[in-house]
C-alpha cells in the first residue's frame, strides 16, 4: 500500500566539479570553520591580548615620556596615536606570517591534509585560496577587536579612516600571506622558517615605522625601511586613522601591496602545484 | 549520458609515468568495464600506486592515453574526481578531527548540501561499523578502524569507480575480513572496484580479473583461476629437508626428482615440485629412496604464479 500524497524521495544530489576557483574554495569553508572552532582558544591571547599589551606598554607607558609633537610624529598629536596604527599593521604581519609557516608545512608535509582535498574534485588553487581566506578572516577578526578596543583610547581622528583601515589590513595581510605561503609550500623542512622570522619579520617589526618615524633612520637605512612591505602598510594605515591621507602616496602603497599579493599568489600556485601534482 | 552495462570505465593505452629519469610505469594497457572488480598485483615498486594515482586524476600522465569514465584526466580532472572514490595507500584522514567530522567535511568538497552530507555520513558510519566511534578523534582509532574510515570517506560521493590502493595492508585477519566483506557488498551493488594488493588471497577473493605488474610492466593478465592454470600446475608438492650446511644446496637432490614434476624449485629448506598430481609425485619420491623430513601437498595458488612471474629475490 503506497501513500500517494507523500512526496517522492528527493533524488540524491550529484557530486560535481566546482564551477570556479571561488566556488571550489567555498566548499572548504566548513573545514576551516571546524579548524577555527578547534583552535581559537589557543590563539585568543596572541590574536587579541598581546597587541593590546604592546599598546599599553609602548603607547601609554613608554609614550608618556615622549613629546606629542605632530611635526615629529607624522601628524599624530601623541605617541599613543602614532603607535596604535603601527601596532595594528605590525600585528597583521606577525599573525599572517605565523599562519603561513608551520600550519601550511603541516598541511603539505606532516598531516598531509591538503592531499585529501585534492583527491576530491578540488584542485590546488582552490586549496590555496581557501587557506588564505581563512588567514584573512582571522586578520579581519583581530583587526576589528583591536580597532574597537583602541577606539576607547580616543586616538582616532577620522572614522572613515578607521573603517578604511580594515580592508587595508586585509590587503597588507595578503601581501605577506601569499609570498610566505608560497615560500613554505616548496620547503622540504622547517629550518628555513627561522630565517623568515629573524631576518624578515622581526627587523621589519622593529624598523619599518611601526614604533618610530622612519625619517629618524640614517638615509640609506630609511630607504631600506621604505622599501619593506610593512612600511607601506604602516604608513597607509596611519594616514587613514590620523585623517592625513595623501591620495598619491596612498595609491602607491595600494599598488605596491597589491602587486606583492598578486606575485605571491602566482608563486604559491606554482610551488604548491609542483609539490603536490607529481 | 547514462552508462551502459559493460562500458569501459578505465581505459589506458601505452600508459607511462616518469619521475625525472626513472620510469615507474613503462607502457601498460588496461581496460576495466562497468561492474567489474579489477586487481593490480605486484611486488614493492612495481608501479601499482603510480598507476592508481594517474587513474585517480591526481598525478599527470607522462605518456600514453588514459580515459576515466570517458574523460581525459589532463583536462577533466575535477569532473573525474567528482565521480570516483579513492582510498590511497597511506590514510590521509585528518587525525585531529573526529570520525564524523572527517566524513562530513569530505562530503562538502563534492558540493553536496549540508543536510544530505549529514544523512550520508550516518549511513556510511553504519556501513563500515563505526557508528559507536563517530565522535572519537581519529588519532585514537586502531589501524583497521582508520582504514574503514578511509573507505567510508571514499564512498561519500557514491562513486561509480572505487580505487583502493592496498586496502588491507597492515591489518590483522579480523580487520581484513571486515574490509573484504564490505568491499564485496559494494561489488554486489554494482560499484566498479579497482584495487592493488600484495595478498594473493585478497586478489583471489575480490577480483574478477587482474594483472600482475613487475618493474612497471604488465607481465600477466587474466582471472585468478586462469592465471593459475596458465602459469602454474594444479598442485604443488613441498618436500622439506633440513637446511644444508654453509655452501651446500639441495640442488643435487632436485636433479634426482626433476623428471617427476613439470618444474622443480629449490629453496633453502625445501623443494617445490609443480605437478598435476601431488600425492602420486610424493609416492614416487619415496620410491627413489629420498626421505624428506616432511611433505605437504597443496593446491597451487596465485602466490605461486606471482613468485614465478616476479621472482623470489627482493627488488629493493
Ligand atoms: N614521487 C616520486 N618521485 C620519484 N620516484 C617515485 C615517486 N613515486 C614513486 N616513485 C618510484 O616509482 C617506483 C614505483 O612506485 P610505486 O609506489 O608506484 O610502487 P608500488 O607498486 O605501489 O609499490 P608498493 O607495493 O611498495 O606500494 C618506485 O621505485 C618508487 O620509488
Ligand atoms: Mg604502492
Amino acid at each position: 500500500m503506497t501513500d500517494t500524497t507523500s512526496p517522492a524521495p528527493t533524488a540524491p544530489t550529484a557530486p560535481t566539479a566546482p564551477t570556479s576557483v571561488w566556488a571550489g574554495a567555498w566548499r572548504l569553508a566548513d573545514y576551516w570553520a571546524m579548524v577555527y572552532r578547534r583552535t581559537w582558544k589557543a590563539s585568543v591571547v596572541s590574536s587579541f591580548v598581546t597587541p593590546l599589551l604592546y599598546v599599553l606598554a609602548m603607547g601609554v607607558l613608554l609614550g608618556g615620556f615622549i613629546d606629542g609633537d605632530p611635526a615629529r610624529l607624522e601628524g599624530a598629536t601623541s605617541y599613543l596615536a602614532f603607535v596604535v596604527p603601527g601596532m595594528l599593521a605590525a600585528q597583521t604581519m606577525t599573525s599572517v606570517v605565523g599562519e603561513c609557516t608551520y600550519p601550511v608545512m603541516s598541511a603539505v608535509k606532516w598531516h598531509k591534509t591538503y592531499f585529501a582535498m585534492t583527491t576530491s574534485p578540488l584542485s590546488v588553487p582552490e586549496v590555496i585560496l581557501a587557506n588564505l581566506g581563512f588567514v584573512l578572516a582571522r586578520v579581519a577578526l583581530a583587526s576589528v577587536v583591536f580597532l574597537a578596543v583602541t577606539a576607547c583610547f580616543g586616538v582616532y581622528v577620522s572614522w572613515w579612516g578607521v573603517l578604511a583601515a580594515l580592508p587595508v589590513q586585509l590587503l597588507l595581510g595578503l601581501a605577506f600571506a601569499a609570498p610566505v605561503y608560497a615560500f613554505t609550500a616548496g620547503l622540504m623542512n622547517e629550518t628555513a622558517f627561522s630565517l623568515v622570522f629573524r631576518l624578515g619579520m622581526i627587523p621589519m617589526f622593529l624598523f619599518s615605522g611601526a614604533f618610530f618615524p622612519v625619517a629618524n633612520l640614517d638615509a640609506p637605512l630609511e630607504a631600506v625601511a621604505r622599501a619593506t612591505p610593512l612600511w607601506h602598510g604602516v604608513d597607509l594605515t596611519r594616514m587613514l586613522v590620523l585623517g592625513e591621507l595623501d591620495p598619491t602616496t596612498a595609491l602607491v602603497h595600494v599598488v605596491y601591496l597589491a602587486a606583492l599579493a598578486g606575485l605571491g599568489w602566482w608563486w604559491a600556485v606554482r610551488r604548491l602545484t609542483r609539490r603536490m601534482v607529481v | 549520458m547514462e552508462a551502459k552495462l559493460g562500458e569501459s570505465m578505465i581505459r589506458a593505452v601505452g600508459l607511462r609515468k616518469r619521475f625525472g629519469d626513472f620510469e615507474a610505469v613503462r607502457g601498460i594497457d588496461v581496460d576495466v568495464r562497468r561492474g567489474e572488480s579489477f586487481g593490480f598485483l605486484g611486488p614493492n615498486g612495481a608501479g601499482k600506486s603510480s598507476t592508481m594515482r594517474m587513474v585517480a586524476a591526481v598525478s599527470p600522465v607522462t605518456e600514453g592515453e588514459l580515459r576515466i569514465l570517458g574523460m581525459d584526466p589532463a583536462t577533466d580532472g575535477p569532473a573525474i574526481r567528482a565521480r570516483i572514490g579513492v582510498c590511497p595507500q597511506d590514510d590521509t584522514v585528518d587525525t585531529e578531527l573526529s570520525v564524523r567530522e572527517n566524513l562530513y567535511i569530505y562530503g562538502r568538497y563534492f558540493g553536496l548540501p549540508r543536510k544530505e552530507v549529514r544523512a550520508r555520513v550516518d549511513e556510511l558510519l553504519e556501513f563500515v561499523q563505526l557508528t559507536e566511534k563517530a565522535n572519537a578523534v581519529v588519532d585514537d582509532l586502531s589501524g583497521g578502524m582508520k582504514r574503514r574510515l578511509t573507505i567510508a570517506r571514499s564512498l561519500v560521493n557514491r562513486p561509480e569507480i572505487l580505487l583502493l590502493d592496498e586496502p588491507t595492508t597492515g591489518l590483522d585477519p579480523q580487520a581484513r575480513h571486515v574490509v573484504w566483506e564490505r568491499l564485496f557488498a559494494l561489488k554486489q551493488q554494482g560499484v566498479t572496484l579497482v584495487l592493488t594488493t600484495h595478498y594473493m588471497d585478497e586478489a583471489e577473493q575480490l577480483t574478477d580479473r587482474l594483472v600482475v605488474m613487475d618493474k612497471g610492466l604488465i607481465v600477466a593478465e587474466g582471472s585468478p583461476l586462469s592465471l593459475i592454470a596458465e602459469h602454474s600446475t594444479r598442485e604443488v608438492a613441498e618436500l622439506r629437508f633440513p637446511v644444508p650446511p654453509e655452501g651446500g644446496s639441495h640442488a643435487p637432490m632436485a636433479a634426482q626428482v626433476e623428471d617427476l614434476a613439470d618444474r622443480v624449485e629449490v629453496l633453502p629448506d625445501r623443494l617445490l615440485l609443480y605437478t598435476d598430481d601431488g600425492e602420486e609425485c610424493v609416492a614416487k619420491v619415496h620410491e627413489r629412496g629420498l626421505e624428506p623430513a616432511a611433505t605437504l601437498v597443496r593446491r597451487s595458488s596465485l602466490e605461486d604464479v606471482f613468485l614465478r612471474l616476479t621472482g623470489r629475490t627482493l627488488v629493493d
